[in-house]
């Protein structure tokens, strides 16, 4: 697990915030408010939770990570590039011709990568093979896979078919995390295809539930050690998050869903998410 | 000029018959034996697919999924990226039918090496209609990128694809047939992924078949013979990546060609030597299959004898092709 302070995972947040806002800006296309939301639960799983070595991508005592909602991977690059699995210059190359940062994750291209998503509902399942290879097959029990899934993204089939596979076999090895923030293109969860009873629904195809504010890191870190330590069930944590988070203008709005800020916009952004932590740190950087 | 090692009762009223699937389920213990990161998946289908020889050999390797086609490839596509070689199987109608973005994204694009293995394909499922007798699963497979597409000819050859596509490293499609089918090959016969193979030789017209059509066309050439038309026979187990240059030279020999499979000729087989002639040896073409239409219920010889995917059933329309339509000859 990582070694960092809480106060030091913050300001890795805010960078990977502020590296979203600018890759965005620069690809001109993309979505802005499920990687925003998501910033603490990724950044916190590559920096604290996940048992990964940057420089050896495919090391074979590592944990994996599945981002089912491949839309948000502005958010996976961001903090991939913080935490040096190449430089953040790249970042600048998103969704461009010829880049590595495709504009939905492709595994084939950037080392790093566990799958390619993008088509909704799938990243689950394949985490599911993940862990019932190390449960049951490869017996490697020290070794987790973590899922990253959007809300609306529960609407897919896909999804039901792994939580009932992962229930049967009780992978207790896969750890899921829900962006719950009830939002997806057409308007809000509730309106378009409604999803509570939603952990109920987890419960009852015998998964371990827990809600959690997906923006506050301690809760994040005790859910993923609870998820990690039951070891009789496959784990989800339902992270409430707040679409856009940081940028009180993209906040709530299912309007920025899929949509980048122009210059304007990117320059207000980025002096939202200039919070006084950020401000202390770079002071103290002398940045 | 064929060293083809054919079954020499092949002709045979008594001729030996196996369902193909049973070719699959003996290539896959096999292949299990060797490798032990091979590992199977099953959509609630585990006997009528074959793979319970696997089951019973390798419990630990074999992974239940019940009926969730989506959840199959992609679970596979999971254990892939864990350096496993996963082979599915569920009937063709169902995967691909059912879960073809899923096999498209996390499988083809994702390039992990995963099987499909669909059983049942074309009209031979019979009495369950229309609704299972899949016919377009060789243009879904076809068209993806990284995707191996092959239909063997019999069961001894299906062992022999199976236990070779084990070890490609590649996505691959492996069409299988439900009914028993005549034995035209022997342990000795060739395979190789990626080559086509001619079983007869002749001057008058290439019958290039795939999958079972196959040993209807070599029993169409002896119908032929008899009526002086000389027919060459190849067989075209792989679909995708096609044996170009065996299949150009032959043609260049007899400048006519039939091709037959129990499938839409729409983006099957017929469609992809209708591309490879058309671009490069514009030579006449018919092609023997289903014409844009679904099956219906019926007894497989019943169907067979419909859609005219017998020897019998085909020769009218073959003999009246190569009489009335002039061999291509390049240059002309």
């Amino acid at each position: 697990m990582g070694d960092l302070t809480r106060t030091e995972l913050k300001h890795k947040v805010s960078a990977v915030r502020e590296d979203i806002i600018r890759m965005l800006e620069a690809a001109g296309s993309g979505h802005s408010a499920g990687p925003l939301g998501l910033a603490e639960v990724v950044t916190t799983l590559y920096f604290d939770i996940m048992n990964l070595r940057p420089s050896q991508p495919n090391w074979s005592d590592r944990d994996l990570f599945f981002l089912s909602n491949g839309h948000c991977v502005p958010v996976q690059y961001a903090a991939m590039a913080e935490r040096g699995y190449f430089d953040k210059e790249e970042l600048m190359t998103l969704r461009k011709f010829g880049s590595r940062l495709q504009g939905h994750p492709e595994r084939t291209k950037l080392p790093g990568l566990e799958n390619t998503s993008g088509p909704l509902g799938s990243g689950l399942s394949q985490a599911a093979g993940v862990a019932y290879t190390l449960q049951y097959i490869d017996a490697q029990p020290h070794r987790f896979v973590y899922v990253v899934t959007g809300d609306g993204e529960l609407n897919e089939g896909n999804i039901w078919e792994a939580a009932m596979f992962a229930g049967k076999y009780k992978l207790s090895q896969l750890v899921v995390f829900i962006d719950r923030n009830n939002i997806q293109i057409d308007g809000n969860t509730e309106d378009v295809m409604p999803l509570e009873d939603l952990a109920g629904k987890w419960k009852s195809f015998g998964w371990h539930v827990q809600e959690i504010d997906g923006h506050n890191i301690e809760s994040i870190q005790d859910a993923a050690s609870q998820a990690r330590a039951t070891t009789n069930r496959p784990s989800v944590i339902i992270a409430h998050t707040i679409p856009g988070k940081g940028v009180d203008f993209m906040e709530y709005d299912y309007h920025w869903h899929g949509v980048a800020p122009n210059h304007e916009q990117a320059k207000n952004a980025l002096r939202k998410l200039r919070t006084l932590d950020g401000k202390i740190r770079h002071e103290g950087e002398g940045v | 000029m064929s060293d083809y090692a054919l079954n020499p009762h092949y002709a045979a009223d008594d001729v030996a018959k196996e369902p193909i699937r049973a070719g699959f389920g003996r290539g896959l213990r096999a292949a299990g034996e060797v490798n032990d990161q091979i590992v199977a998946l099953c959509a609630d289908l585990t006997d009528s697919t074959q793979m319970s020889l696997f089951k019973e050999k390798f419990p630990n390797r074999f992974v239940e999924i019940g009926v969730a086609e989506q959840n199959l490839v992609t679970v596979a596509s999971g254990m892939a990226r864990m350096g496993k070689i996963p082979f599915t199987s569920s009937y063709a109608a169902f995967s691909p039918g059912r879960n073809w973005e899923q096999i498209r994204t996390t499988i083809c694009l994702n390039d992990q090496p995963v099987k499909i293995v669909g059983s049942h394909a074309g009209t031979s499922v019979g009495p369950d209609g229309a609704t299972h007798q899949m016919l377009e699963d060789i243009a879904l497979m076809r068209v993806l990128p990284n995707m191996v597409v092959i239909a063997p000819g019999d069961a001894i050859e299906a062992e022999k694809v199976t236990r070779a596509i084990a070890e490609n490293g590649k996505p691959t499609y492996l069409r299988l047939a439900r009914e028993k089918t005549p034995i035209y090959s022997t342990e000795h016969s060739p395979f190789e992924i990626g080559k086509a193979y001619i079983l007869r030789s002749g001057s008058d017209v290439s019958l290039l078949g795939t999958g079972a059509m196959t040993y209807q066309l070599l029993m169409l050439s002896r119908i032929l013979e008899e009526k002086g038309i000389s027919a060459e026979v190849v067989h075209v187990p792989t679909i995708k990546p096609i044996d170009e240059q065996t299949i150009l030279d032959s043609v260049r020999r007899t400048g006519r060609v039939v091709t037959a499979e129990e499938a839409q000729i729409a983006g099957g087989f017929g469609g992809a030597i209708a591309e490879l002639l058309s671009e490069k040896l514009p030579a006449p073409l018919k092609r023997l299959g289903i014409h844009d239409r679904f099956g219906e219920s019926g007894t497989p010889d019943e169907l067979a004898d419909f859609f005219k995917l017998t020897a019998i059933t085909m020769q009218d329309e073959v003999e009246q092709f190569i009489n009335h339509v002039p061999q291509y000859r390049p240059g002309y």
